[in-house]
């Protein structure tokens, strides 16, 4: 039944990132095929995670493959919010290439099969894990967002004939949304490490070098909202500072494996 | 009945002919008006561009010689410019007219509205008005399936565009103007009308200032007030005659200190230029001269070039279903008589018969039954026939075979 999800779900993805590129080239029914793809891959994806959770044996995404996929979805599902208006078509030209990278990963790690077992609490995972893969889904996006901004920066600052051609967000518009996703993220990371914290408190356990990084991470992204608020950091360095704290993420997210859950 | 067109356009006529030409939409349709007659239609299409007379007649060569002299009665030097064309080349035309095809700016939009105007006020009938309605269609066919019509083609709306690829939504965006010149007005304009406010007009003389702020709100200001301004600014229009820079990049700097990273964009129109270009170094700071926005432009217009040929598929498209409708026109009125006769005698061959009520109502039924079935294939032959340009022949083999010449 899995194997019946999941392949539709990577087809609907991969349909939406070769219709995306085409958008870029002849923008119409191109874009409209890929908002498509994507609304159908992540209901599909959906089923699948709500069968993974109907026949699991605890939490079903514990393990690296399996938060890969649920991580998948939340990134698509935040994508979603906005992301099927016509101008921020060309983020789906960076999001879902990558979501179909990430979603085979989650395959090969096993992360979409069924009936999972789990020697961790229900409760506690889904707080601290579902919490933390939420906020990385948003930083994700607002790394997307960052990374559009910084291209549409500059082709207006290199004066670029064809820009009105290929037309991207506004930049307001886009550090705006970046800022507002951050500012949603960032309470659930908060979250999510605190309810790691009061575990680890109450059954004992050593603070990995992962666990540093997180909360290097969830620092670098306070200050940018900190530095934003405060100090006006806008534009051009405030991408940048996403854009870093982004790395962390990515580094995190490869850590788990080595790390984190073999403790 | 034949579709006849005479008129003069951008491509034949100088502006010194066309303007003599022109007529109003009042003019137009007086015009129109004394044109048609009987079952004579006429629709007069006056733009900048174009003046043009579409007539439906019996007698093609009366039309056009009609429309002719009516043309030249506005001015007779147009003779060596006049084009004409008739039925389906005249159709087509008025496709591609309505796309924006025909137009000096591929796509502009202003001229499908002209055509529907010209079609409101015109004297029209079955064919005149078909056929303006199908060219309102094809030119709104050709906009929404293409992008011919998408991208800004003049400097002044390049600028709007690029300001809204910095702020999106212009709605309440302040604008700081500088200069009062006719060059910035079209700006201006274009600025206001996608949501942007008039925060203030600089000029070296007060009264020129105050004009323009009557008319599109804003606070006169001398030019000495320019950089307490900027810290309010969202975009800044420059378009003075002076021939030094009348903002330099260390007064742009000192103000963004103010602004907390708000971007600040930045049209400068004037020649020789009014504004360091040192400005477009800074963070958050868009500065696009009158050469930037040309380029721009010329992009933009290639686009539309290319996607002209997109449209153009299109309007042939629009123009064969135009071409095989009139085409049936051929076959109508013969196939009304052949239904019609048919008719006449089951009518006929009913009223002979004895029957009792029930009786006529079966047979009524199974007769028309028949007849439908028995004309059907004939008229759809006839119509296809018709669409291939075969209608006259066939339409008179069918008033000869049922014997209809009479009723031709």
């Amino acid at each position: 039944m899995a194997e019946l999800l999941f392949w539709p779900a990577l087809l609907a993805y991969g349909e939406a990132a070769v219709a995306y590129l085409n958008d870029v080239r002849h923008p119409g029914l191109a874009g409209r095929l890929a908002t498509w793809g994507v609304r159908v891959g992540w209901l599909v994806q959906t089923a699948l995670l709500a069968l993974q959770a109907a026949r699991a044996d605890g939490f079903p995404w514990s393990t690296w493959g399996g938060s890969l996929n649920l991580f998948v979805w939340l990134v698509v599902g935040a994508y979603l919010i906005w992301g099927c208006q016509p101008r921020y078509r060309l983020l789906g030209l960076a999001v879902l290439p990558l979501a179909v990278v990430l979603f085979i990963l989650a395959r090969v790690g096993g992360g979409t099969g069924i009936g999972v077992q789990s020697h961790y609490s229900n409760l506690f995972l889904v707080l601290h894990v579902g919490l933390v893969l939420a906020a990385f889904a948003g930083f994700t996006l607002a790394a997307a967002l960052s990374a559009l901004y910084l291209w549409q920066e500059r082709r207006l600052k290199r004066r670029e004939s064809s820009i009105l051609r290929l037309r991207a967000p506004a930049l307001s518009r886009l550090d705006e949304v970046a800022a507002r996703t951050i500012a949603i993220a960032l309470p659930a990371l908060t979250l999510g490490i605190a309810v790691g914290i009061a575990r680890l408190r109450d059954r004992g356990g050593g603070f990995d070098a992962l666990m540093a990084v997180t909360v290097v991470t969830w620092s670098v992204y306070s200050g940018y909202l900190v530095l934003r608020h405060f100090a006006g950091w806008r534009g051009r360095r405030a991408a940048y500072l996403v854009l870093a704290g982004f790395v962390l993420v990515v580094v995190v997210r490869l850590g788990l494996p080595v790390t984190h859950f073999a403790t | 009945m034949s579709i006849v067109l005479v008129g003069i356009s951008h491509h034949q006529a100088p502006v010194e002919l066309r303007e003599r030409a022109a007529l109003d939409r009042q003019r137009a349709a007086e015009l129109a008006e004394a044109l048609a007659g009987g079952r004579s239609e006429a629709v007069v299409l006056s733009t900048c561009n174009r003046t043009e007379l579409y007539l439906a007649d019996e007698s093609a060569d009366a039309a056009e010689e009609k429309a002719e002299v009516a043309l030249l009665a506005l001015e007779s030097k147009l003779g060596p410019a006049l084009y004409r064309l008739r039925d389906e080349e005249a159709a087509l035309h008025l496709f591609r007219v309505a796309a924006g095809l025909d137009s000096m700016i591929p796509g502009e939009g202003e001229i499908l509205g002209q055509v529907r105007a010209a079609h409101e006020s015109g004297a029209t009938g079955p064919l005149l008005d078909r056929l303006f309605r199908q060219a309102v269609q094809a030119g709104r066919k050709a906009r929404s399936q293409t992008a011919i019509g998408e991208s800004p083609a003049s400097v002044s709306s390049a600028a709007a565009a690029l300001a809204e690829q910095v702020f999106g939504d212009l709605e309440g965006r302040s604008v700081l103007v500088v200069g009062a010149g006719k060059v910035g007005e079209l700006a201006i304009r274009n600025l206001v009308s996608r949501g942007a406010t008039i925060a203030s007009v600089a000029n070296r003389t007060g009264q020129r200032a105050e004009e323009l702020t009557e008319r599109f709100g804003g606070e006169a200001l001398p030019l000495e007030r320019i950089e307490e301004e900027l810290v309010r600014a969202d975009v800044v229009l420059s378009s003075t005659s002076a021939p030094g820079w009348i903002l330099t990049r260390e007064q742009v700097e000192h103000a963004l200190h103010a602004r907390k990273g708000r971007p600040l964009f930045l049209i400068d129109l004037a020649v020789p230029r009014d504004l360091d270009p040192a400005i477009h170094e800074l963070e958050g700071c868009y500065l696009y001269d009158i050469d930037d926005l040309e380029a721009v432009v010329a992009e933009t217009l290639a686009g539309r070039r290319r996607e002209a040929a997109r449209a153009e598929t299109i309007v042939a498209e629009e123009a064969d279903r135009f071409r095989a409708w009139q085409a049936s026109l051929d076959v109508v009125p013969a196939i009304t008589s052949l239904r019609a006769r048919a008719e006449q005698i089951r009518d006929a061959e009913l009223s002979r018969a004895k029957l009792n009520d029930a009786e006529r109502r079966a047979a009524e039924s199974v007769t028309a039954a028949v007849l439908n079935k028995l004309l059907h294939l004939p008229t759809i032959r006839m119509k296809q026939a018709a669409a291939a340009a075969d209608g006259v022949i066939y339409a008179d083999a069918v008033r000869h075979l049922f014997g209809l010449e009479d009723e031709r």
